[in-house]
């Protein structure tokens, strides 16, 4: 019997629909959840380290990307979000390993994990021509008028990554803020950042257009404060400042509001953040935190 | 240093190339004994030049001189009043949220656009430079052209971009380009005659720089790659080519020539470049507006963008520049 050699990974990055490597040419081990019975936790594969010029250059091609994802028809979006749920379908096998790897779960729990993500993405994928009627609307006003509040996307958005919830975690916080026709650089969770690689080839392999989702591996404490700064980011997700090594939510904060950013931030209260439950079904929150209203007013007549 | 502006340019031409009477061989002659461009040593200097690092306080300083040197350009068919308003005002004042930047060179023009440009930018020390001689083509009778070059100046243009005969060029017949171009300095009076080329119509580096000594001789006073309207338009090898070339010209003559690579340089990256490239090639005297400028209109954008973010250590966007419309440029 002949033994095979490993074929060990060095992943690389997702920016505007290229897989490049970090510009610092930086990489980092990612290492197995430990599971108890090992004392040296196993080798799983190198990831990126991104750098700010990597975040960076991610701003780049979301705002490139954003004009034409915005103006795509909502009934268009949800197609291609639900094609990407396709996608992660057939690669159930990959998404499940790294879950369980990244994790530490049963294989049982990981499946469980996969098909919770997968439906979450259909889920928010069906929300795309819905919830412009839920969240908008036609407001009484005292003349003869029409007076339409539509909610638009708010623009390029950086989402933290939760660090715990590797997948399904990142699918229900990505999936809202481009669901509306947002653009977004996501740093992947520090420690479990391959299904967040793995989640980047089914967006590759789908129909979402390059620049719209763009995934930055590394240490979250080192990119999140240039994202938090950026000035040509409209929003920020924090939730995955929430038990991420040296990472001052509250600076980040202090940062975004420079250009009046809208800010997500993690669960919990003060300096004690924790990430959500993802379990349960979600609202519509996450969706309308990444929205602005525009309100049009049109005359009725007789 | 003495500048062509009070040379004949036919007398000095013949004592150059030791000829009685300046005919159409002897330049040929002359120009075709110039020494052959290596291409592909050229292109891997440049290639070379790219890769320096340029850091902190440098690139402080290099952003600062690349504003500096920017001819702020819009040479578009739907150029309105309005429109050069605007970008002369945005020369006088390249980021109102920081007063320290420095101001562009010049506005850069259509010559029917002259006045409006002059009257906007009043007596600051921006040159309004206006193109002429049937831009972009080149394509009309020597009077037209003249004629076009005299009103620029008489709107009040401190200097003109003509862009040479490439037809006749590439046709051998190199006395009609030293002719229109030493015409057209005549006409210039006191405004700087910037010589366009139009690089990528000319196919080779030889023709580049024999057509940079050609522009040289004929008395402009800057030669510049292109019109912005063909691609490519101005590449870092062209450019070192060009570089070399009044480098060289000096030497021979004592006169110095300026150089304006214009079109496709967008980013401040690119135009850090090209200052590396002068530096290296011609000389830190070149290293001055006076001497070597930047055609472009987005280059500005970035360079800003750039100055942003040194000073306030933050990525800036472009919400925070002025939005021009995209031209050629």
């Amino acid at each position: 019997m002949s033994t095979r050699v490993d074929v060990r990974k060095t992943y690389k990055l997702y920016i505007g629909g290229a897989f490049p490597r970090s510009e610092s040419g930086r990489s980092y081990e990612v290492l197995a959840a430990p599971t108890g019975r090992r004392s040296t936790p196993r080798f799983l594969a190198n990831a990126a380290q991104g750098s700010r010029k990597d975040a960076r250059d991610a701003v780049v091609a979301a705002r490139k990307a954003q004009p034409g994802w915005a103006s795509a028809t909502a009934y268009n979006r949800g197609q291609v979000l639900y094609r990407v749920a396709e996608v992660m379908e057939g690669r159930r096998a990959q998404l499940v390993s790294d879950v369980r790897d990244s994790e530490g779960l049963t294989a049982a729990r990981a499946e469980a994990v996969v098909s919770a993500a997968i439906d979450r993405w259909v889920w928010y994928a069906g929300w795309s021509d819905k919830y412009a009627q839920v969240l908008g609307g036609l407001n009484p006003v005292a003349g003869p008028y029409f007076d339409i509040s539509a909610p638009e996307p708010t623009g390029v958005v950086a989402v933290l990554a939760p660090q715990a919830s590797s997948l399904l975690g990142l699918v229900s916080v990505l999936a809202p803020v481009i669901v509306s026709g947002n653009t977004c650089v996501v740093l992947a969770s520090q420690a479990r950042p391959l299904p967040a690689v793995d989640l980047a080839e089914c967006l590759a392999t789908s129909d979402v257009p390059g620049g719209v989702v763009n995934v930055v591996t590394g240490r979250t404490a080192e990119v999140a404060p240039w994202l938090a700064s950026h000035r040509d980011v409209n929003a920020i997700d924090l939730t995955g400042a929430a038990d991420a090594d040296g990472v001052d939510w509250g600076g980040l904060e202090l940062a975004a509001a420079e250009n009046l950013k809208r800010v997500l931030r993690p669960g919990g209260t003060g300096a004690t953040a924790v990430e959500p439950d993802f379990g349960p079904t979600p609202d519509l929150s996450r969706l309308s935190a990444f929205l602005e209203t525009k309100t049009v007013w049109h005359p009725k007549g007789r | 240093m003495s500048t062509a502006t009070d040379v004949d340019a036919t007398a000095r031409a013949r004592d150059l190339l030791g000829v009685s009477r300046l005919t159409n061989q002897a330049l040929t002659g002359w120009l075709h004994g110039l020494p052959g461009v290596d291409q592909v040593g050229c292109e891997a200097r440049a290639a070379g030049l790219s890769t320096r690092s340029i850091k902190t306080s440098s690139k402080a300083w290099a952003i600062d001189l690349a504003i500096s040197m920017i001819d702020l350009t819009t040479l578009e068919g739907a150029d309105t009043p309005g429109k050069v308003r605007g970008l002369a005002t945005r020369a006088l004042v390249p980021d109102p949220s920081d007063r320290t930047t420095p101001s562009p060179a010049a506005v850069c023009v259509y010559g029917d656009m002259v006045p409006v440009a002059r009257d906007t930018l009043g007596d600051a020390d921006v040159k309004v430079a206006a193109v002429a001689t049937a831009f972009p083509s080149g394509r009309a009778s020597r009077a037209v052209k003249l004629a076009d070059v005299r009103d620029a100046v008489e709107n009040g243009a401190d200097e003109i971009d003509m862009v040479i005969d490439r037809g006749a060029f590439l046709a051998g017949d190199y006395l009609a380009v030293f002719r229109e171009v030493a015409e057209t300095k005549e006409a210039c009076g006191r405004a700087r005659l910037k010589v366009i080329m139009e690089t990528g119509e000319l196919s080779t580096y030889d023709n580049v720089r024999r057509a940079s000594w050609l522009s040289m001789l004929g008395g402009g006073d800057f030669i510049k790659t292109s019109t912005g309207k063909i691609s490519p338009a101005a590449t870092l090898p062209v450019t070192l080519t060009m570089l070399e070339a009044v480098r060289d010209w000096r030497d021979l003559t004592g006169e110095q020539v300026g150089v304006k690579p214009a079109g496709g340089i967008r980013t401040s990256k690119d135009a850090i470049r090209y200052l590396v490239t002068v530096h290296e090639v011609a000389g830190e005297d070149w290293l001055d507006n006076h001497w070597f400028r930047f055609g472009a209109s987005s280059l500005l954008n970035d360079l800003v963008l750039q100055r942003q973010k040194m000073t306030t250590g933050a990525y800036s966007g472009a919400d925070y520049v002025a939005d021009d419309a995209p031209s050629g440029y």
